[in-house]
């Protein structure tokens, strides 16, 4: 495999051998020495079209580890806030001797666009485009699930996980539930009709209009961010009632199974969709989940880059 | 194919190899074993069973991927990492003793070097090995050879073990001219 763009581009086993090989990799991060020469010469460039604080530093410290060579490029600060347009950036990518090319962008469908064009010859790897897809999220959350939950399985076959709030909005949750359901665990999607994107039904999924209903029957309860703006599109009532009936508070957390565990992909609204004592309580895997990422991308990083192209990849 | 070690001699070879390296470091007390997946790992615990038998001690056994410390990554699809399972007490100052089962062109040792570095200083490094077959690309030698098969660069050299398959045994494969 060349790119990474979609969880539907994976198979079953493609996506265990990441978390195997991240399983692997997490003991360099846990070791003295955090650095491996795999990537050596070997230049990544970040473009990120739109913000994020966790997917770019988790990339760089992945391609660091690695002994890659990483350049930042974002959207402030270069052409593209000038209107270059992202064949023009890619070709300049591509003269500079970028190797990959990890993308994040507001417009759904912009990685596939950059690989499937000839503008570049380098891996691509989405890390976030529109509200379609996010696979490395996924995979790092996956990860989590499996680290905390599968009780040394290699999948995650008889896990429940409920996947609450803006699923409208999310590629986290579109990504999510292609490869957890991949994986074998049974996903239940918990949101306000409104914020439930049209074809949903269709979805490897369960859904469900009642957090309550569902959160006693959990293993992993995933809460999505609210995105505070597009809060005046009307989506629900007001914010306080969104929290009443979606958010995850003290007592939502006592009804949940003894094992457990409490997930958010950051950025977190403290006191909307998670209240503080439920983000920051014994359940909660929030900041692991960071640390799992950086294991998740150097994996990502390594199987797709680390071999030769031209034989065809492994994974 | 031909049989080259049977298991009485493979069982034999790894008795010898576990006194020498007791003889040699004067005693179990500082020594670790790291074996190199997969078979080297199967050798390593395999050698360490037999002296905590001798010294009536545990010994300190584990493994040591060095995948992503190999010179020819580029030259192929990447490969599934393994596990590194570094035993209780770590390799600083130790004496360690990495453990393969064949030893051919030397590319793995000195991967397995730089893989060692990463993890701490041992006192010192020695190299165990069940076949050397020649060939060396790098100024590598081992410190304890079960049998010396000298072979031909096209033939291939076969080791089974019963853990993963079945038979101790070492087959050479193709012709020797």
């Amino acid at each position: 495999m060349k790119h990474l763009l979609s969880i539907n581009d994976l198979s079953k086993s493609d996506a265990i051998s990441i978390l195997d090989t991240a399983q692997e990799l997490a003991r360099v991060s846990d070791g003295p020495m955090k650095k491996l020469p795999t990537l050596r010469g070997r230049t990544i460039v970040n473009l990120f079209a739109e913000d994020s604080t966790r997917t770019r530093i988790s990339f760089e410290a992945a391609a660091k580890r690695l002994s890659a060579d990483v350049i930042n490029f974002s959207a402030k600060g270069s052409s593209i806030s000038k209107g270059e347009s992202l064949k023009d950036t890619a070709q300049t990518l591509q003269a500079m001797g970028a190797d990959a090319v990890i993308i994040r962008h507001g417009a759904s469908g912009a990685a596939q666009r950059l690989a499937d064009s000839q503008w570049m010859s380098g891996s691509v790897i989405n890390a976030g485009d529109g509200t379609h897809e996010h696979p490395s999220q996924a995979l790092l959350d996956a990860f989590t699930i499996r680290k905390h939950l599968s009780k040394g399985g290699s999948d995650l076959s008889g896990l429940r996980v409920a996947i609450v709030g803006d699923v409208l909005h999310s590629r986290v949750a579109r990504s999510n539930v292609l490869l957890l359901s991949m994986l074998g665990a049974q996903v239940v999607l918990v949101a306000p009709p409104t914020l439930l994107p049209v074809g949903v039904e269709s979805w490897p999924c369960e859904i469900s209009y009642d957090l309550d209903d569902v959160i006693n029957s959990v293993d992993a309860v995933m809460m999505l961010r609210i995105q505070l703006e597009r809060m005046n599109e009307l989506f629900f009532p007001n914010a306080r009632e969104y929290s009443r009936y979606f958010g995850l508070n003290s007592d939502r957390i006592r009804t949940l199974k003894q094992s457990a565990i409490v997930m958010h992909p950051g950025p977190m609204n403290r006191g909307l969709e998670i209240t503080a004592d439920a983000a920051d309580g014994a359940r909660s895997v929030i900041v692991e989940q960071v640390a799992n990422g950086v294991s998740i991308r150097m994996a990502i990083l390594y199987l797709l880059l680390a071999g030769s192209q031209e034989i065809g990849a492994a994974l | 194919m031909s049989l080259v070690l049977p298991a009485p001699d493979i069982s034999r070879a790894l008795t010898r190899i576990s006194h020498e390296i007791l003889e040699r470091n004067a005693g179990s007390n500082a020594i670790t074993l790291l074996g190199i997946p997969t078979r080297g790992a199967h050798l390593a615990k395999r050698i360490a069973e037999i002296i905590s038998k001798i010294e009536n001690l545990p010994i300190q056994v584990g493994t040591l991927d060095i995948t992503l410390h190999r010179d020819d990554l580029r030259l192929r699809p990447p490969r599934a990492l393994m596990p590194t399972m570094i035993p209780s007490l770590g390799v600083e100052g130790r004496n360690v003793i990495l453990v393969d089962d064949v030893l051919f062109s030397g590319r793995t040792i000195r991967a397995a070097l730089d893989a060692l570095g990463e993890i701490g200083r041992p006192k010192s490094v020695q190299l165990a090995i069940l076949v050397d077959r020649g060939h060396r690309e790098l100024p590598i030698r081992a410190d304890y050879v079960g049998k010396n098969i000298p072979t031909s660069i096209s033939q291939s050299v076969i080791v089974h073990l019963t853990e993963l398959d079945g038979v101790d045994e070492v087959l050479i494969e193709g012709s020797s001219e």
